[in-house]
C-alpha cells in the first residue's frame, strides 16, 4: 500500500485547507485523544474490573488511532492485533479464572487514594513542566511531508529492514538495520515466557 | 502551542496523562489484575512517546516504531507471565490482593 494512503490524506488535507478551513483532521485527532483519555480514566476509576477491561479495549483502540495519525500504520495494526486481540483477552481470562464469571462483585478495593493522587499529580506537573520547558525543536509539517514523500517504502518494509537487515551506515551517518540481535533475543524471550507461564500455572499432578 | 496544528506537544501531553493514570492505577489498586492494566497504560504511553519523537524529531527515521514493537512484544510476554503468577497466587491464597499474599514477610 506504500505510503500513498497517508500521503493522500495529507494532500487532500492540504487541498481542503486551501478550499475551506474546516479542520476535519484535527477534529478526528481530538476525538481519538478524547476516547483514549476518557476510557483510561474509566480503567483507573471503575470498581468493576470487567468494565475496566472493556474500557481498556477502547483505550488501546484510541492509541492505535493515534499511531495512524503519527503515520505508523503497521504499528497501529500490530497494536490492534496484539493488544486488543491478545493481551486484553488474556486479561479477561485472568479475571474469569480468579473470580466467578457471574460474580458481579468483582470489586477491586482501593487504598492509599490520597497519597496516590498526590504522587500522580506531582509526576503530572513534573512531566508537563518538562514538556513545556524543553526546546524540542520538532520538524515542521512541511518537512515531514517532504521526507515521507521522498521515501519509496512503506513502514512495514522499513521496519522489516530495520529488524532483520544488516547494520549499515549511510554516507550521511544514518544507521539502517542492526536490530537483528534484539529481534532474536525477543523470540527467545517469548519462548521462555510461554514455557514459564505454562510451568507456573499448571496444576500439581497427584501421585 | 497552536491548538489546531497537531504537533509534538499534543502527543506528549496525551502520553503524560496516560502515564499518570497508569501510575495512579498501580499505586491505588488492590487488585493485581487492575495493577496490570495500569502497567499496560504506562507501556502504551511510552510507545506513543517513542513514535511521536521518531516522527517529529528524528529525521524521517523509523527507530521509534521499532522500539514500540519491542515494547509491545515485552508487554505481551509480561502479561502472560503476570497472569500465570496471578492464577497461581489465586490457587494458593484464594485472593489476588497484594496485601494478602504476605507469606514472605519477615
Amino acid at each position: 500500500m506504500k505510503l500513498e494512503f497517508l500521503g493522500n490524506i495529507y494532500v487532500n488535507h492540504a487541498k481542503e485547507k486551501q478550499m475551506n478551513q474546516f479542520p476535519i483532521r484535527e477534529i478526528v485527532f481530538y476525538l481519538f485523544a478524547l476516547i483514549t483519555l476518557a476510557t483510561a480514566v474509566i480503567v483507573v476509576t471503575t470498581k468493576n474490573i470487567v468494565y475496566a477491561a472493556f474500557a481498556l479495549m477502547f483505550t488501546l483502540f484510541g492509541v492505535a488511532g493515534l499511531y495512524v495519525f503519527l503515520s505508523a500504520d503497521f504499528l497501529a495494526a500490530v497494536q490492534v492485533l496484539i493488544y486488543v486481540g491478545g493481551i486484553l483477552v488474556l486479561i479477561l481470562f485472568g479475571v474469569m479464572f480468579t473470580r466467578g464469571v457471574l460474580d458481579l462483585k468483582l470489586k477491586s478495593e482501593r487504598g492509599q487514594i490520597i497519597p496516590g493522587i498526590i504522587a500522580s499529580l506531582v509526576i503530572l506537573i513534573l512531566l508537563f513542566t518538562v514538556i513545556g520547558k524543553t526546546p524540542w525543536n520538532p520538524l515542521t509539517e512541511a518537512q515531514i511531508q517532504q521526507i515521507q514523500s521522498a521515501k519509496d517504502m512503506d513502514t512495514t518494509e522499513e521496519i522489516g529492514i530495520q529488524l532483520v537487515g544488516r547494520g549499515e551506515v549511510d554516507p550521511d551517518g544514518k544507521v539502517t538495520g542492526g536490530f537483528l540481535l534484539p529481534f532474536e533475543i525477543a523470540s527467545v524471550l517469548l519462548l521462555i515466557a510461554i514455557i514459564g507461564a505454562a510451568m507456573i500455572c499448571r496444576r500439581e499432578v497427584k501421585e | 502551542m497552536n491548538l489546531l496544528q497537531i504537533g509534538l506537544h499534543h502527543y506528549l501531553v496525551i502520553s503524560a496523562i496516560l502515564f499518570t493514570l497508569g501510575m495512579f492505577a498501580v499505586l491505588t489498586r488492590r487488585n493485581a489484575i487492575a495493577m496490570l492494566m495500569g502497567i499496560e497504560l504506562i507501556l502504551n504511553s511510552c510507545s506513543i512517546n517513542f513514535v511521536a519523537f521518531s516522527r517529529f524529531i528524528e529525521d524521517g527515521g523509523i527507530h521509534g516504531q521499532v522500539f514500540a514493537i519491542f515494547v509491545i512484544m515485552l508487554a505481551a510476554a509480561e502479561a502472560a507471565i503476570m497472569l500465570a503468577i496471578i492464577i497461581a497466587i489465586y490457587r494458593r491464597f484464594g485472593a489476588i490482593s497484594p496485601d494478602e499474599t504476605d507469606s514472605l514477610r519477615g
